[in-house]
């Protein structure tokens, strides 16, 4: 048993390493990329891929968490006589935590599998050999433009999250519950600052990047045939949740502890 | 006929080599697939190698184009060795080979005109009418022209390894390295890819290696043949010198027969 645990841990550790050079390589084709239009071109396609054929999913999500955050909160902070401030709640929770990992797994769903199953099946059939075989970088090719893709893309998608979220907030608060409209959006003007969105921002920026590596790695290292496709599809949706977990509570906690050295304690009540 | 083995597979004095492999040794895991086998490719010339599957005739290939890297041993191109280079390196010499890959391996997001055309806008500042006429010509050669606006998915078999071929040759390569090029096509449509690979290698010149087990292929297209068998090369001759070799394991796959030992495992008991 403790053998199994050692070449388990070997492995792991092998591929987190193996991942480690593919990001490196990745990065390396990235900044002079930038620059070239041809890098633009090749991630137009996949701009609309990411962008839009996952905004309406991720629009019902965020409605959907925004309504049962203000349902499930209303009487607790009826009961301390908050109510006025629900929207700081919905909005804070969405804005901070819920809208970038939501997004991030939306994407990493939607997106990321089929990335994972489209690269794997190119490498499966020999397409990414012919790349290389061309004298063509298959990460240049084919990573850079999907990591620029989730990069710039996840962070939008969260903002839409983000306000679908508040406006279903706003819904339950107003035309529910008989909140009134301006004392929703002001408490969530004062409450809300500049760093609570940029530290979401800074997640969902992470989020999609993450996501892009995990799943272009497991696309371009899966074994033969179906099943191995297959596997790599289900491997790389489970690694980009827990890394997008892991990665939401390090990051919090560290924008946590900054926000406090630099500003202190701030209530929002 | 049957060379020393030492010697198999190396190129007589006065042939020029464009092409080296030198003690090349290849595992995959557990399995030794490579056994320091040595290898020269004559320039013009159409080689040959043939084997049973899975005897690791594709991973010669593989190597050549330094896809893999040998675990030991060194390929050299001309006079360069190119088992050691960064990948970035490699990116200068590998326009200079064509490579039909078993499944063709087209691009299935990008039309037939678009994987015919990709080698050249990688490689090349050509204009888009120039890149078209490229294309056309190319497809011309292969016998497709006109098809240009048609996807992967469209096409039969045959069509992708020619529309494939057609992409093999768009920068004009010195070598073309062909993996079971007519594996999996019937035999009129298997005889158009032997036809194409002696066209192309009559009309520009072209160093081929063709990887097979199909000895009609081999027969037709190949000035020399090699036998890889266990990891080495057994035999290192010419078509008609396969014909009247005298070593089992040569005459097994030659004449399709299946071995003693094979036979033996089929046997029922009573």
């Amino acid at each position: 048993m403790l053998t199994a645990i050692g070449s388990k841990t070997v492995a792991s550790v092998a591929a987190l390493g193996q991942w480690g050079v593919f990001s490196w390589q990745m990065l390396r084709w990235l900044l002079p990329g930038l620059v070239q239009w041809r890098t633009w071109v090749r991630a137009m396609p996949l701009f609309f891929e990411v962008g839009n054929r996952t905004l309406p999913v991720i629009m019902i999500t965020g409605t959907f968490v925004g309504l049962v955050l203000a349902v499930q909160s209303y009487d607790q902070l009826r009961a301390a006589g908050f109510e006025d401030r629900m929207g700081v709640l919905v909005t804070l929770s969405l804005v901070q935590e819920l809208g970038p990992v939501l997004a991030g797994v939306m994407v990493a769903g939607r997106v990321g599998g089929a990335l994972t199953a489209e690269l794997g099946t190119m490498r499966v059939t020999e397409q990414i050999g012919a790349l290389r075989a061309m004298g063509a970088d298959p990460i240049r090719q084919l990573v850079v433009p999907r990591f620029l893709a989730c990069l710039l893309l996840t962070p939008l998608l969260t903002f839409f999250c983000d306000m679908c979220g508040s406006l279903a907030g706003w819904f339950v608060a107003v035309m529910l519950k008989g909140i009134p409209s301006t004392q929703y959006w002001y408490y969530i003007a004062y409450a809300i600052e500049t760093w609570d969105v940029m530290v979401g921002f800074v997640k969902s920026v992470m989020f999609g990047g993450a996501l892009a590596l995990i799943a272009c790695y497991k696309g371009f290292h899966c074994r033969a045939g179906a099943e191995g496709v297959g596997r790599a599809c289900t491997e790389s949706f489970v690694f980009s949740f827990i890394v997008i977990l892991i990665t939401d509570f390090f990051v919090g906690t560290f924008f946590s502890g900054l926000f406090r050295s630099i500003y202190g304690f701030k209530s929002l009540v | 006929m049957d060379r020393p083995t030492a010697a198999i597979g190396d190129a007589p004095a006065n042939h020029e080599s464009i092409v080296r492999l030198v003690g090349v040794h290849k595992r995959f895991g557990n399995l030794l697939v490579l056994e320091g086998i040595s290898l020269d490719l004559r320039a013009g010339e159409t080689t040959v190698i043939i084997g049973e599957s899975g005897v690791g005739k594709s991973v010669i290939l593989k190597h050549i184009v330094r896809l893999l890297r040998p675990d030991r041993g060194e390929v050299h191109y001309r006079d360069q060795r190119i088992d050691n280079l960064p990948e970035r390196d490699l990116a200068a010499i590998r326009p200079r080979f064509g490579f039909l890959f078993q499944l063709g391996a087209l691009f299935d997001s990008m039309s037939v005109a678009q994987n015919v055309a990709f080698p050249i806008r990688e490689h090349t500042r050509r204009k888009r009418h120039e890149i078209d006429k490229i294309v056309k010509e190319k497809l011309s050669m292969v016998g497709l022209d006109g098809i240009q606006a048609q996807w992967p998915a469209e096409l039969s078999g045959g069509q992708r390894k020619r529309v494939a071929l057609a992409r093999a040759i768009a920068l004009d390569p010195e070598i073309i390295l062909y993996d079971e090029p007519t594996t999996g096509l019937d035999p009129p449509r298997a005889d158009v890819i032997n036809e194409l690979i002696i066209k192309l290698q009559r009309e520009l010149g072209v160093t081929s290696v063709v990887v097979t087990h199909d000895m009609t292929s081999a027969g037709k297209v190949s000035d020399r043949i090699l036998m890889l068998y266990q990891g080495q090369f057994i035999f290192d001759g010419t078509p008609d010198e396969i014909i009247h070799c005298q070593d089992p394991r040569v005459r097994c796959f030659v004449e399709g027969r299946c071995h003693e030992e094979d036979l033996k495992s089929l046997q029922v008991k009573g």
